[in-house]
């Protein structure tokens, strides 16, 4: 009853009242309201701060000339603005080569996922193979291992492979493959194609479909928001990764650009590094705000299910 | 057997000879369409059982055989017994590893638990700009953790740094942040918090949206004040996404390793060595494969215990 009551212009109208911890009733007095816009302005104020403040501190701070970067008390506005130190940047640190590096390999592992976890979830949802059980049991057994803790033997392994003794080192192989082995995001796609009828996959076998072409102009297309998800997951994880590029790239030239950034850090100009900082975030912080709905979507809804 | 199952396309295609039927050439006929089925079925899982085979299982296998190896690459790996561990113990940085990485894990957990519960908490409240403030928090997520770690080195500097310029401005004594090894760790911690809060506020939001309406008015009739209400609807109510976030947090803090190699490189006094930064300076400084290995294989019997424990709930609930 009581949510169905506030009146015009208090904050509660202006989308569909849900009852939370205070009652619309006490934000529609006016001692409710003042307070209201209170908390809502020093919420803005400190988000502002703690999570805007900063990153417009390394853009701006990457346009001051390099005395005025040291300058204490610091300026909050550029006195002149340079743009000398992002083109150093890009030219001095080989952005483009690390840029691209990193590309490739993303790529990469991102297209090898796609095809792999796939085929591999069609297989263990819909295709019944022997042992499937114990298969998605030992998949699903590696989410309990934690990643990181076998990154030396995995790095052995990758610096010679068994049976062909191939080193995979200063490879982006060494990225895509192991990129595969995702059990998190082979079980999301699992899960998914669990809830697709089977019939509706008999169907197209009956009419003559093959278990290839069932699984690329049935199920995939049903799929999207998953494909989605996974495809998003996997571009983020690869970009992101420090630890591992930097065990499998000891050739500077090959190294993406989270490596490059800390090893080149030494040896800069403050300025030239945080230009390239700059750079090196733009293409996930681009990425995020023009997906954010299905990010943001996709963390609140995935994760509360499980 | 798993074979024994029928393939599912029989129901599609029942055995054209009803009645008894002659043992011998109707069970082969299914037999090698069962086997033609099983075929292409591994034909699918290939790719994946390959990856997961030599890069899952295998290092996993292999951690614990090199744990109890002198290992050098090139070289034939030679037995010797507990000799890793017990020289690994020996080391004076073990113990400090240990001890960083859980007292990392304990602030870690206390400030990114405390922190966007609130967050979230208040945010669940504000009818305005919802969508500004959940792309806000995810920003920091976004950005290459190595990035945030380099801002945050940065911002720590003693001379011009930003954190102590903002101390300055409100007139509070400065810190050594990650100069002081008392307070490096919690610098460290900080940087974590902020670049990795996001996930967490959102979840921890999806959670909040979930509790029936009802609840809040019906405490609230019983004379419930606000503080109350959080205490007797909203954790009650959150409880089992508190806990999960909670182990998936221990889990990840355990293995952290971006934040002190690139910050803080261990010091000072190895006072934010971590153990994967032991592993990882073990193999490639000191280049003791073995001892890297048997360094794992602790770090990941302390974790699998809770990952475990995350499994055995997150199944319980179901």
């Amino acid at each position: 009853m009581i949510r169905r009551t506030p009146a015009v212009g208090t904050p509660a109208v202006r989308t569909p009242a849900v009852r939370t911890l205070v009652s619309p009733l006490a934000l529609a007095s006016t001692r409710g309201r003042t307070l209201y816009w209170i908390v809502f302005g020093g919420v803005v104020l400190a988000f502002v701060l703690a999570f805007l403040f900063p990153v417009y501190w390394m853009a701006s701070g990457a346009m001051k000339s390099p005395d005025e970067l040291v300058r204490t008390p610091p300026t909050l506005v550029p006195g002149t603005w340079h743009l000398s130190a992002y083109t150093d940047a890009w030219d001095l640190m080989q952005l483009p080569t690390h840029l691209w590096n990193t590309v490739v390999q993303a790529t990469g592992a991102w297209v090898l996922q796609l095809v792999f976890c796939t085929a591999a979830a069609y297989a263990l949802s819909k295709l019944r193979p022997a042992f499937g059980k114990v298969i998605l049991g030992g998949i699903l057994a590696t989410l309990m291992v934690p990643a990181q803790a076998l990154l030396v033997p995995k790095y052995l392994t990758i610096a010679d492979l068994p049976l062909i003794h191939t080193s995979l080192l200063n490879d982006p192989l060494g990225i895509w493959l192991p990129a595969v082995a995702n059990a998190f995001n082979l079980y999301l796609l699992k899960r998914f194609f669990d809830q697709i009828p089977r019939d509706v996959l008999e169907a197209a076998e009956i009419d003559g479909a093959g278990k290839l072409r069932t699984l690329w102009s049935i199920l995939l297309p049903m799929s999207r928001p998953v494909l989605g998800v996974v495809s998003i997951f996997a571009l983020v994880a690869v970009w992101q990764d420090f630890l591992w590029p930097l065990m499998v790239f000891s050739d500077t030239g090959k190294q993406p650009i989270s490596v490059a950034l800390v090893q080149l850090s030494q040896n800069i100009p403050l300025s030239v590094l945080i230009a390239a900082m700059v750079i090196a975030s733009i293409p996930m912080v681009l990425m995020f705000l023009v997906f954010q709905r299905h990010i943001i979507a996709g963390i609140s809804t995935g994760s509360t299910k499980g | 057997m798993k074979t024994a199952q029928a393939p599912h396309r029989s129901a599609a295609a029942p055995p054209a000879t009803p009645g008894p039927r002659p043992a011998g050439r109707a069970a082969a006929a299914p037999l090698r369409r069962r086997l033609s089925h099983q075929a292409r079925a591994y034909g699918f899982l290939l790719g994946g059982l390959i990856c997961f085979a030599l890069f899952s299982w295998y290092p996993a296998i292999r951690a614990v055989i090199i744990a109890f190896q002198k290992y050098t690459p090139g070289s034939a790996p030679e037995w010797v017994g507990t000799a890793n561990f017990t020289h690994v113990f020996d080391d004076p940085e073990f113990g400090a590893a240990w001890r960083n990485t859980l007292t990392f894990t304990l602030i870690a957990l206390l400030i990114g638990f405390a922190v966007p519960f609130v967050m979230a908490l208040v945010l669940n409240e504000l009818r305005h700009a919802k969508a500004f403030f959940r792309v806000v928090v995810y920003l920091p997520v976004m950005i290459p953790p190595v990035v945030s770690a380099l801002l945050w080195k940065w911002f720590y500097d003693p001379g011009a740094g930003l954190a102590n310029e903002a101390l300055r401005f409100l007139h509070l004594p400065t810190s050594n942040w990650t100069n002081g090894a008392d307070t490096a760790l919690l610098s460290l911690v900080i940087v974590a918090t902020w670049a990795n809060m996001g996930g967490t506020v959102l979840i921890y939001l999806a959670a909040l949206q979930g509790i029936p309406g009802e609840l809040y008015e019906a405490a609230e009739l019983d004379g419930a004040n606000i503080w109350q209400r959080v205490r007797h609807v909203t954790v009650p109510q959150t409880r089992f996404i508190i806990l999960m976030l909670m182990l998936l947090q221990i889990i990840a803090t355990m293995q952290v390793f971006t934040e002190p190699f690139v910050i803080t490189g261990g010091g000072p006094e190895n006072s934010t060595v971590t153990i994967l930064y032991l592993i990882y300076k073990y193999a490639f400084l000191y280049n003791d494969f073995g001892g890297a290995c048997a360094l794992s294989v602790m770090l990941l019997i302390v974790l699998s215990l809770f990952s475990a424990l995350y499994l055995r709930l997150t199944r319980t609930d179901d």
